[in-house]
């Protein structure tokens, strides 16, 4: 019958507007801090991160700890993603790590850019939960993401 | 103290976690907004609207300042569209707001409009009521007017600002889009460009011919958001346009007439959801729906003929009544 397939088709569209889309839905924070030069690469990757199905908030450069920290909750973001380019890193990355704390919160946070095969350990060490650098294909982190869990299903006291 | 309370008690995390319930459309969405009931109506709204890169979020960034300047707080909404085409979406409107990334009197909350139908204006409004609810006073909303939907949310707004900027032929497009008719303030912004003052006059003389109100005559503002320039008169303007509506009462009367239609849209919705779910398994809809698909009957005569059916209406009855038990014991528990 037209009509039932008709009505399935439109429920199951409403399900998937309003629910499973919305839940599963990954918010994501991308970031600049510092003085780190261009951001034409982070744009492009908050592109394919839209592509992918993510919603992303771009920040925009020059972002202190601080700031990144507040966006990040004010938005409920599932990830931060921090681009580097300028070799500043081992010092913003864990500031933000330490910001975090500080807040009570712990968000996952990725890095990407140019960070030498030496950092990636120490990064990790400080709570970074992966490293990207330049070279990686994109779809590592997508995937990377994709996988998370979803912070908004999450309850939190 | 659960995450209501903590939010009124100046909790930024609660306050973020409670926008994500809205943004994700949880069944915690009702609960959540009677908590709020008796607080949503402290703030002012204003909503931003104009064509994509017109300067709206540089003008809210200047806004922003204007407030905190006395004093105030403030919440902002800043939508972007979802891609139709992966789901995903890009919101960039943070980026023009930095200045205001640590200040604790400013709440800005970006958000994507997402596929669902007419779904976004509900989550839009009720992210503003929240921000108000905490305690701000006033909300923000800035949306691209591209769709219906968001002219919706920005009419919601208490006083609507239309932004324009010369050069693009973008007034026409607005007044085609009809979101002239839903400005309060019109602001052509990048006023430094060439064509500002021929766009001006073209809208001066449009507004000459339609005046929508004896009350208010809506005003056109330049601005030059980047420099700050004419951002004083703008906000002038937006605080004469409050003053106006409460001295009218048009305030007042504008959210009792919002509080009814936001009442009407939920029970209609609900009764959608109920008769079509409920339709899945109805052989005798299902057969009206086939023949109105096959042409052989005009829509008309076929609702005619499913109102007229009773045996059709004491299914949906049923159908309703034992939604509202089920409703019932979610409530309880
Ligand atoms: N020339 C000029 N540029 C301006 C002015 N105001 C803002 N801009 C620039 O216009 C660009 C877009 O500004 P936004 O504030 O992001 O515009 P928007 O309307 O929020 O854009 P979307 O949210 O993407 O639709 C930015 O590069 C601003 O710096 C102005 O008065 N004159
Ligand atoms: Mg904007």
């Amino acid at each position: 019958m037209y009509g039932v397939m008709f009505l399935a088709l439109l429920s199951s569209l409403k399900a998937i507007a309003y629910k499973e889309a919305q839940m599963d839905t990954k918010k994501v924070l991308m970031t600049k801090m510092g003085l780190d030069g261009h951001d034409f690469g982070v744009k492009i990757l908050c592109q394919m991160y839209r592509n992918a199905g993510f919603e992303v908030v771009y920040t925009g450069q020059r972002q202190t700890a601080e700031m990144v920290v507040a966006a990040a909750i004010e938005e409920d973001v599932d990830v931060i993603g921090i681009s580097t380019l300028s070799g500043a890193h081992m010092h913003s990355v864990p500031l933000t790590m330490e910001e975090q704390k500080k807040q009570n919160i712990d968000i996952p946070v990725i890095v990407g850019g140019t960070i030498p095969p030496a950092d990636v350990e120490k990064l990790k060490k400080v709570g970074v939960a992966e490293v990207f650098p330049t070279g990686t294909d994109a779809n590592m982190s997508i995937e990377f993401i994709k996988k998370l869990p979803n912070r908004k299903s999450l309850k939190r006291g | 103290m659960d995450i209501v309370d903590k939010m009124f008690q100046g909790d930024r995390l609660a306050l973020a976690r409670l926008l994500s319930i809205l943004e994700n459309n949880t069944p915690e969405v009702p609960l959540v907004m009677s908590r709020i009931q008796q607080n949503q109506d402290n703030g002012y709204y204003i909503g931003f609207t104009g064509a994509p890169g017109s300067g709206k979020s540089t003008l809210v960034d200047k806004m922003i300042l204007q407030i905190r300047n006395n004093n105030l707080e403030v919440g902002v909404v800043a939508i972007d569209p979802t891609s139709p085409f992966s789901g995903g979406a890009i919101l960039g409107d943070r980026i023009r707001m930095q200045n205001h990334a640590l200040d604790p009197g400013v709440f800005i909350r970006s958000l994507a409009t997402r596929g669902s139908l007419g779904g976004l204006s509900r989550a839009a409004k009720n992210t503003a009521r929240i921000l108000n609810a905490s305690g701000k006073d006033y909300c923000i909303i800035e949306t691209v007017g591209v769709g219906q939907v968001e002219i919706d949310i920005v009419d919601t707004a208490d006083t609507t600002v239309v932004v324009l900027m010369p050069d693009t032929g973008d007034s026409i497009q607005a007044i085609k889009a009809g979101i002239m008719e839903i400005a309060d303030i019109i602001v052509v912004n990048k006023a430094d460009l060439k064509g500002t003052d021929q766009l001006i006059a073209d809208l001066m003389l449009m507004l000459h011919e339609n005046q929508r109100h004896s009350w208010w005559q809506v005003p056109v503002i330049a601005t030059q958001a980047d420099k700050n320039i004419g951002i004083k008169e703008l906000f002038e303007k937006i605080e004469e346009h409050k003053e106006v509506l409460k001295d009218t009462g048009m305030l007042v009367a504008k959210r009792k007439e919002q509080r009814v239609s936001e009442f009407m849209e939920i029970i209609e919705q609900t009764l959608l959801d109920v008769i079509l779910e409920s339709q899945k398994d109805d052989s005798e809809f299902c057969e009206i729906i086939n023949n109105v698909m096959a042409g052989l009957i005009d829509p008309y005569s076929a609702a005619k003929k499913v109102f007229g059916n009773e045996n059709l209406i004491k299914r949906w009855m049923m159908r309703l009544s034992s939604e509202i038990l089920i409703e019932r014991r979610r409530v309880d528990a």
